[in-house]
């Protein structure tokens, strides 16, 4: 009895520890990926130099508007994601789940109308094997719908894995590790549509 | 279209049956691997190795596969210097040599990829993760499981450059596989590829136990050690880690865009269609140039650690010590265009770079003054570690000066891809990073292992490398001052033939050293109980690992350290000396919550061995069983819940208590 009092008192320290342990090194692979992203901005700014040689350019064929709509699918799925933390805080499941599915929703029609652009630029002639200017495209713009793609399928990992986690402790860190990753690929996609869309196609 | 879907490019034409060195070499891999696999099933040890090593999460034995790993790999990197070294010395004026040119220049590009990824990053990994845990007063690392894969990727990435021997070609570009000549249009075959994935997936591992280690330092070091507390050795673990979390990103970037260009046929890096091939040159030497103080660093760490024991002195200048080192950290990462002066940035941005670069010596130069008046007035015990510091003074003095005269751009320009850069970053890697990190394994050999290495064996050793080395990389100085360029497989001119010979020389007087160094592993291991260190701190030692018995419990510490000081343990030793031991029976026992260990980071690795041999070869059906297994098994890992477990306090008590044991006999 005795030592099972030590060892609750231990696991409940060890949570608490391993907790803050645990989010700051998903920090660290945050601030990571955040070098990788600012490598690909880099050579997409030096490929698209204004001096460069002419030959398609994204000006030409970018729909604007659709890549607005585009932004507002994910800028939404990750409100819908915090109102699914909110949930977890109030241990209801059912909703979190929920939430989560509807972030889910409005994560994939992103990435659905992200690959339908890539399909109608690459049918227009502005393919990723045409000039530098589209590979640094599809490249930049792709590793981020990449990592879009991984959250989806992160998310409905945690949709399956909610219910099942009987360590409230646990499931909070998961989400929060989501939710960090979610939300940064918001901030990465606010850059992509300025410095590629705005700037790219203005 | 099934067998083109299942083995891509791959046909058996890919085995280079005519080449007698290449099937030599593969026949004697072959056969280690076969003699490791026989005996293991000799002596029934499969289960053995399974459980206890390959699944392993303990950051002990993880940190003996690096440097099994390392040494291994070290062989066949130096085989390949040897066959580079006697291939110039005979190859001139009319004599071609006995290597075609298209196999010299796999060799130097292998023989660099593999001494930097495979043999200077695994050692570096292994000390740190024999030594940081314990110094800083933890039970393990961080994300122990995370470790495992870190360093089961780079196994992958080693054995898929081993693979290239034999299964097709390695790259003929350089180490760094500059475009265009990277590109498909002129290395059509699968060497660049072979070079990108087994960086790739090494690249992946070392920055994860990057972020491993980053995150051990500073979340989990013990009740007292504040960070102006921690040993130098694990600050420079630390701001190395820092710059693999900055920089090896840039790797994958890099890597990744070399590939697409490859395999889609896009235009980062072609000398057509806009591509631009200076932006690899630059991202590729914004990872490299932090990449060789990521290495360097640690081994500074290791310096201090071995000069204040061995001076029995306390480090002088600790806090100048971390400042050079962090101001190190942060300057390398401003001097990367120094790799290409010539590429012609100009003259102002030359100045800029040239200058940061000639700033780095100052605090390096802080360094060496702090372990110097370290030494001075300390009873120096010159033991083997204590042997390489002092030989890696003078070496690594020279090889800092030539850095020096080299950041001149103008000078740059004279020497720029010479031999005289050749003998500049072998005199830094080989005095500086292998010394070190040569020291440090001695070091903490007894534990890691529980017995010292062999003192005399490990003399010799040290003598036969430290002359082969001069004698091996002095004669490239004159021979790159005199305009002799690197990367060259045969000259016509004879006056330079007498500086290869002696060069040749010196890599033989290595190889001996290196044999000796065989030669004092297994002396050692034959004389275990004679060499056992009984005390845990067979070296009089300063800092918390030394307070723990050799080997190391694998929960390390029975009760967590709680320090107030630097050198807590030494000091703890002085008091302890004048109140007496403390009772066994007083001692108090806690169960110990340790992780368990898992197969997860072996199979995740081997996963990403296939995805990455597939992508080589083209093979569409195993590069979807590649990635397909990784990802599944990453997502069954994460519904495991029996992922750590209790450490009786029996077992903490017996464990403990043989300890004390041992050393109140020895």
């Amino acid at each position: 009895m005795h030592s099972e009092a030590v060892i609750n008192e231990h696991e409940h320290h060890h949570h608490h520890e391993s907790d803050s342990t645990d989010v700051f090194g998903f920090w660290l692979y945050i601030m990571t990926d955040c070098i990788l992203f600012a490598c690909l901005f880099a050579t997409f700014l030096v490929l698209n130099y204004p001096g460069l040689p002419a030959g398609p350019s994204l000006k030409t064929y970018v729909n604007l508007s659709d890549v607005l709509i585009e932004t507002f699918f994910l800028l939404a799925s990750n409100f819908t994601f915090c109102l699914a933390i909110l949930s977890l805080y109030q241990t209801k499941i059912l909703r979190v789940q929920f939430w989560l599915a509807v972030s889910f929703l409005l994560g994939a029609s992103f990435v659905v109308m992200e690959l339908k652009e890539f399909m109608h630029l690459a049918s227009e002639g502005f393919r990723w094997d045409v000039n530098a200017k589209a590979s640094s495209f599809f490249t930049l713009v792709g590793t981020h719908g990449f990592h879009v793609s991984c959250g989806l399928i992160w998310i409905l990992i945690m949709i399956i894995q909610i219910p099942l986690l009987k360590d409230v402790y646990v499931a909070r860190r998961r989400m929060t590790y989501l939710g960090l990753f979610w939300n940064f690929l918001d901030i990465v996609w606010i850059f992509v549509f300025t410095i590629v869309y705005l700037m790219g196609a203005m | 279209m099934f067998a083109q879907l299942l083995f891509g490019n791959l046909t058996l034409d890919a085995i280079p049956f005519h080449s007698a060195i290449i099937m030599g070499a593969g026949f004697f891999m072959v056969l280690v691997a076969a003699t490791a696999v026989f005996t293991i099933t000799y002596y029934r040890k499969w289960s053995y190795i399974w459980h206890e090593w390959i699944c392993s999460v303990d950051h002990k034995k993880i940190g003996i596969m690096y440097l099994m790993l390392s040494g291994l790999m070290l062989l066949r990197g130096f085989s390949d210097a040897v066959l580079m070294r006697s291939q110039q010395a005979i190859a001139a004026g009319n004599n071609l040599g006995y290597l075609p040119p298209e196999h010299y220049d796999q060799i130097f590009s292998a023989h660099g990829v593999i001494m930097i990824f495979f043999v200077a990053m695994p050692m570096m990994f292994a000390l740190l993760n024999i030594a940081v845990p314990l110094q800083i007063g933890a039970r393990d690392v961080a994300y122990p499981y995370l470790n495992s894969v870190s360093f089961w990727l780079t196994f992958v990435g080693a054995m898929l450059c081993n693979a290239s021997l034999v299964i097709g070609d390695f790259a003929k570009t350089g180490w760094l596989a500059y475009p265009p000549l990277s590109e498909l249009y002129y290395s059509p075959g699968v060497g660049v590829d072979y070079f990108i994935w087994s960086l790739q997936i090494s690249g992946v591992g070392t920055l994860l136990a990057g972020i491993n280690f980053i995150a051990t330092i500073i979340k989990m070091r013990c009740k007292g050690m504040t960070l102006m507390r921690m040993p130098v050795f694990v600050w420079s673990a630390l701001c190395s880690m820092i710059l693999v979390a900055l920089a090896f990103p840039v790797l994958t970037v890099t890597l990744a865009l070399l590939f697409l260009d490859r395999m889609f046929g896009m235009h980062f890096f072609t000398d057509f269609a806009g591509g631009n091939v200076m932006m690899y040159i630059n991202l590729i030497w914004v990872w490299g140039h932090p990449e060789v103080y990521i290495l360097i660093l640690p081994a500074f760490g290791v310096f201090s650690e071995v000069v204040a024991t061995f001076s029995q002195k306390t480090l002088f200048g600790y806090t100048t010590m971390v400042w050079a080192i962090a101001i190190i950290t942060f300057l390398s990462f401003i001097v990367w265009l120094h790799h290409f002066f010539t590429m012609g940035a100009g003259a102002d941005v030359n100045t800029f770079f040239g200058i940061a670069t000639m700033v780095i010596a100052i605090p390096t130069g802080v360094k060496v003054f702090n372990w110097l008046f370290t030494m001075y007035q300390g009873r120096i015990i010159l033991a083997t570690p204590m042997l390489w510091v002092t030989a890696f003074f003078t070496t690594f003095a020279i090889g800092g000066m030539t850095g020096v005269m080299m950041a001149v751009p103008p000078v740059d320009f004279q020497v720029h891809n010479s031999l005289f850069l050749v003998a500049h970053f072998h005199n830094v890697i080989i005095g500086g990073v292998l010394f070190g990190y040569f020291a440090g394994v001695i070091f903490w050999f007894p534990k890691a292992f529980g017995f010292r290495l062999d003192e005399k064996w490990g003399k010799w050793a040290f003598v036969f490398w430290v002359v082969g080395f001069y004698v091996a990389f002095m004669p490239l100085y004159v021979l790159g001052l005199n305009g002799f360029m690197r990367r060259v497989n045969h000259y016509t001119d004879t006056m330079y033939q007498p500086y290869f010979i002696v060069a040749a020389i010196g890599a033989a007087f290595i190889m001996i050293g290196i044999f000796l160094q065989i030669g004092q592993v297994i002396v050692s291991i034959k004389n275990r109980h004679k060499l056992r260190d009984a005390t845990g701190d067979p070296w009089n030692g300063r800092t918390l690992e030394w307070s723990v018995a050799s080997p190391a419990p694998f929960y390390n510490f029975a009760e967590l350290p709680i320090v107030d000081s630097r050198d807590y343990f030494w000091e703890f030793k002085q008091k302890h000396l004048a109140e007496g031991l403390v009772h066994p029976k007083t001692m108090e026992f806690h169960p110990i919550h340790m992780p368990r260990n898992t197969s997860a980071g072996f199979i995740i690795a081997m996963f990403a061995g296939i995805a990455g041999f597939a992508l080589i070869w083209h093979m569409w059906i195993p590069g979807i069983i590649g990635v397909t297994g990784m990802i599944v098994t990453m997502i069954a890992r994460t519904f495991a819940t029996d992922i750590d477990y209790y450490v009786d306090t029996e077992t903490v008590r017996k464990t403990e208590l043989a300890h004390l044991k041992e050393m109140i006999n020895a």
